[in-house]
This record gives C-alpha cells, structure tokens and sequence, in this order.
C-alpha cells in the first residue's frame, strides 16, 4: 500500500483516536436502525397496499415504510424531525416542548441526585466508623435494591400524595432511592482504602478520629466517590422517569413516554426516549469533568 | 511524706535519669488460629537521651514489633516499659516520638510541604508556624525547593527524605525508624545514612532504628542490639564508641570490621536454633 510508505493514512489517523471508531459504531447502528424500520413497517404498509387494491414496487415501500405516522419502528430521520420540532421549533414555556418536559424530569432528577448522595455519604460514613451500623444498616441498604422500583414507585407516589406531598418531591424520593445506594457501597469502600500505614501514622499524631476522616479516609475516597456518582446521575433519571410514570403524569420525560404510548404515537416515544439518553449522557459528562477538576486539584498524576 | 512514700517514690523513678525508653521484662504474645506465637519474649532495654540504637536481626525476630510497641502500635502482654517516665499511650499522646515507617506513606494528594505539615495541621499549630517548620524540616533533609511538588514527581529516596521531614516537623526528642531505608538502593542508602548521622549530630535527638543491614547499623550507632527469632528475644547489646560526626571511612577500620564481626557471630548463635 502506497499510504503506509507515505506515513499514518487518513484511515489509521483517524482510527487511532476516538472519533474514528465511535463514527463507524454510529454509523453501523443508523443502518442497522433504517433496514429495521423497513423491516418491521413493512407488513402493515403492504396491507394498506393490498385494501387500497394499490399496485406497489420496492423502491417505493422502502419510501413508504419510512414515512408512516404512526410507525412500529419509526425511522432515524422521523425522530429526529421530531426531536427538532419539540425541542427548538416550540416555545420551551410550550407543554409540547421537550425541554419544558426535559426541565420536569431533570429537577426532580437533581433533587433526587443531591438527596441521594448526602444520603449515601453519611450512610457510608456510619458504617464506616459505628460497628453496631454495619451490622445493622448495611443488610438493609442492600435489600432495599432488591425490590423492583416499579412496584414501590406508585406506592411512595400514592402515600406521599395522601400526606399531601405532591409535584417534585415524590419523584426525587423514587431518585433518591434508587441513586444513594452506588454512593453508599463505593463509599464504604472508599473510606476503608486508607493503608494500614497510613492509619499507623495517624495513630502516632494521635489523631482522633475526625481528623482522621478529614485528613486521610475522605481524600482517599475521592476516586471511589465520583466513579460512583456517575453511576448514581444516571440512575436517578431512571428513578424520576418511573416516577413521573404512575401518576400518569401531566410533565416531565415519563409523561410523554406515557402519552405516547395510550395514543400510539412512537415517533413522540422515541423523540423522549432519545432526549432522556442525551440528558443522561450530559449529566454523566458533566461529573466526569467535575471529577477531572477535583483529581487534578488533588495533584493526582495526570 | 512518710519515708514508705519516699522509697516508693525512689523505686517507681526510671533506672536513670536520662532514659529515654526503659523497657523490663517485656513480652509479646499474639493469638493466632494456630495457637500463640511469641513475637517478644523477656526483652531488657534501657535507650537513653541522645543514643543511636539499632536494632538488627532476620526477620521475624521481633525488631519491627519492638518499635511498634514503643510506639504504642501494638500493646505489651507482659513486663513494663516506659517511655520518658510515662506509658508509650501517655507518649503517644503527647506526640513524644516521630515515626518513619518502611514506606514513605505520604498522602498522594497533598503537596511536599503539606505532607510535612499534616502532624503540625492535626497538632492545630497556626499556619505561619507550620509553614515555618516545613520550612526548617526539609532544609534538614536536602529538600528545600520541592515544598511544591507532588509525592509521584520525587524518586523514592527523595519520598522517603520528605518522610523523616515530616517526623521531624514537630520535634519530638524521640525518632523511631523502622527500616526507613530499606528499600532504596546501596549507593542512596549510604548517602542518607550520611544525612542522618549529621542530623542526628546536629539535633541530638534519640533514635531508634531498625534494619537488617549489618555495615548500616554498625555505621550508624552507639548501641547495637541483636535479636533472634523464635521467641523474639535480644540476645546481645553492644556499644559502639565511634565519634558522632563519624564518615562514611570509619567502615574500612579494624574496629568497625570487629564490632560487625561480633554482630555477625551474634545472628549466627541466634539463628543455629532453627536448624
């Protein structure tokens, strides 16, 4: 090959870095996703054919299956026209606004989020430093992920509803459950990553325990922490989304999921759920910079 | 004061007034699933102000876990022992030692200077002084001009330097060292050797050190104590009378070469019990 002798080619440069192979799994999905909607649109597109007693060629089902209004599998550029639509062509004030839908889910999300890791930080630290805590707490913290959100989310949306709590705090306490526990586990771990050594020094300062917590088991947790959180961010969107979902929800992301899903409308339910990946991904880019900054603050070798 | 009060008084003061850690009777027995084992058993010694005292022996001989006890990290089963007339937990309240261990173990995210303020910062010492001390303890040491750096950014003879900083940053009298150079080569060890024995000279401050290195104790101290394993026991205290500023020279003379050859003959009778 005459590019190798020339140096790297433009292909090898560009698949070196990450933009190359993220570019052709995009790509791969975006086919995989237009001979899939071909596929699952067509049945039901041939039948109109046959009522309407319409003669029909490939070319033109394959332009016909993509362009259904209320498709099994809508096609890339429907949702995308769609998501354009709700997100930059109406006022966000607008209930048919995604981002006023986004804005919904996303502050009980937060609440949920902040809730939650306090939570999980305090309960770690609990059960770091009490025995009679980690004997007593740590079964139920893991228990309490044993049962199906699902099942608990109208409970608590029905019970906080009755004592008169209603609109983001039900749905932050669905996020809140579901998002300290990541926290609490890798916090655990974190504030016992302390070497026996480094212990032993404290123990010569004669440090009492508060220090010691200060200066060396919370540092040491950092790592622990944010890897964690990324986890936590994620899963308590989930949490708000099935928490906006019982109520049958007037807001919020899980409200259009749901909306969309009475009136069959798939175009909107793909437009949502696309929405909610790309807030989730944000949410999980911004702690990840965040944990950039704190490391690097930290002095952590780059 | 009755006289029974005096006589009781007389007899509960350290064997001299100038012992720094006065140890009788001691033993250590750990309780393991395979039944006990004696780390320390019968162990007498008197360190007095300004001694360099080594302690040498294979491993598993108790040398470590001697340390250790002086530093209130594990407790004694049996015998006493005191640490400036006090119990080594009263000692270890006061801050009355500074401790190198085997590693450096300087916090990652705390820059040189901050990793040598930690104690002064857990002591409450106010700013302007910690930084002062830092200051001072890293000249000690050679490392002035790498307050700023990170642990990851210094070698490991350079980590360890700005370890014994960091023991020396509050000034305690008592410097325990276990093993603090171990894992360094030859040629970096000799040159910390030096280094220490200047600082040594210059402090007097006491110290006790561990190691396993023959030349490295006999360089280094005024009283040599080996121990054997099995139980853990000391099983000769020899006393050196080289000068304290001594150089690195003194290891070609025929008295160095005598006291490591009763040192080497000393490990040798503690060892012929195994075999």
């Amino acid at each position: 090959m005459t590019g190798s002798l020339a140096g790297p080619s433009i292909w090898s440069r560009m698949m070196s870095g990450q933009t190359g192979p993220v570019c052709v799994v995009l790509i791969a999905l975006f086919a995989l996703w237009y001979v899939g909607a071909i596929f699952m649109n067509a049945p039901t597109q041939i039948d109109k054919y046959t009522r309407a007693d319409q003669t029909w060629t490939t070319s033109q089902l394959i332009e016909d299956t993509l362009a259904q209004e209320r498709p099994i599998l809508p096609a890339p550029h429907q949702v995308a026209e769609e998501m354009y639509k709700t997100i930059f062509a109406t006022k966000i004030t607008s209930k048919r606004s995604l981002v006023y839908h986004s804005w919904v889910t996303l502050s009980s999300t937060l609440l949920g989020f902040g809730i939650g890791t306090i939570l999980g930080i305090v309960l770690a630290v609990g059960i770091v430093h009490v025995m009679t805590l980690e004997k007593s707490l740590m079964p139920w913290v893991i228990s309490s992920q044993t049962i199906p959100i699902l099942a608990i989310a109208p409970m608590i949306i029905v019970v906080l509803g009755a004592i008169g709590i209603k609109g983001v705090v039900p749905k932050a306490v669905i996020s809140t459950y579901l998002c300290f526990f990541p926290v609490t586990i890798s916090m655990v771990k974190g504030l016992r990553s302390p070497q026996v050594i480094q212990l032993d020094l404290m123990r010569t300062y004669n440090a009492s325990k508060w220090q010691t917590f200060w200066q060396l088991r919370l540092p040491s947790a950092m790592p622990y922490l944010f890897a964690s959180l990324k986890v936590a961010i994620a899963i308590s969107l989930v949490g708000a989304i099935v928490g906006e979902l019982p109520t049958g929800a007037q807001a919020g992301l899980g409200a259009r999921l749901l909306a969309g899903s009475y009136y069959g409308q798939t175009i909107q339910i793909w437009s949502a759920l696309l929405t909610a990946a790309f807030v989730a991904a944000m949410m999980v880019v911004i702690v990840g910079w965040l944990e950039r900054r704190v490391l690097a603050r930290m002095g952590v070798k780059p | 004061m009755t006289l029974k009060e005096v006589v009781n008084n007389v007899a509960s003061m350290p064997a001299s007034k100038d012992a720094v850690v006065d140890i009788k009777n001691l033993s250590l027995t750990f309780q393991t699933a395979d039944g006990p084992v004696y780390a320390l058993s019968d162990v007498d010694l008197t360190i007095n102000e300004g001694d360099f005292v080594s302690f040498i022996g294979p491993s598993g001989c108790g040398k470590t876990t001697l340390l250790r006890v002086i530093a209130d990290l594990e407790r004694a089963t049996g015998g006493d022992i005191s640490i400036n007339g006090v119990s080594p937990e009263q000692a270890r309240e006061n801050r009355a030692y500074g401790y190198v261990f085997q590693a450096p173990a300087l916090l990652p995210w705390r820059s040189i200077e901050r990793n040598v303020t930690l104690p002064l910062e857990i002591m409450e010492i106010s700013k302007e002084e910690r930084i002062k001390r830092a200051h001072d303890a890293l000249k000690l040491v050679e490392l002035n001009g790498f307050e700023k750096k990170f642990p990851w950014q210094l070698s490991g003879g350079m980590q360890q330097r700005a370890s014994i900083a960091r023991a020396l940053s509050f000034d305690a009298d008592l410097l325990l060292m276990d093993e603090p150079f171990g894992a360094l080569d030859e040629i970096v060890r000799d040159h910390l050797n030096e280094q220490l024995l200047k600082l040594w000279a210059r402090t007097n401050k006491t110290v006790a050190f561990v190691t396993h290195s023959i030349p490295e104790a006999v360089y280094l101290s005024t009283k040599i104590v080996v121990m054997s394993p099995r139980p853990g026991r000391i099983i000769d205290v020899i006393e050196t009378d080289f000068p304290r500023d001594r150089s690195l020279d003194i290891r070609e003379t025929p008295e160095f070469l005598e006291i490591a050859h009763r040192v080497r003959e000393g490990l040798r009778a503690g060892h012929s019990n195994d075999e």
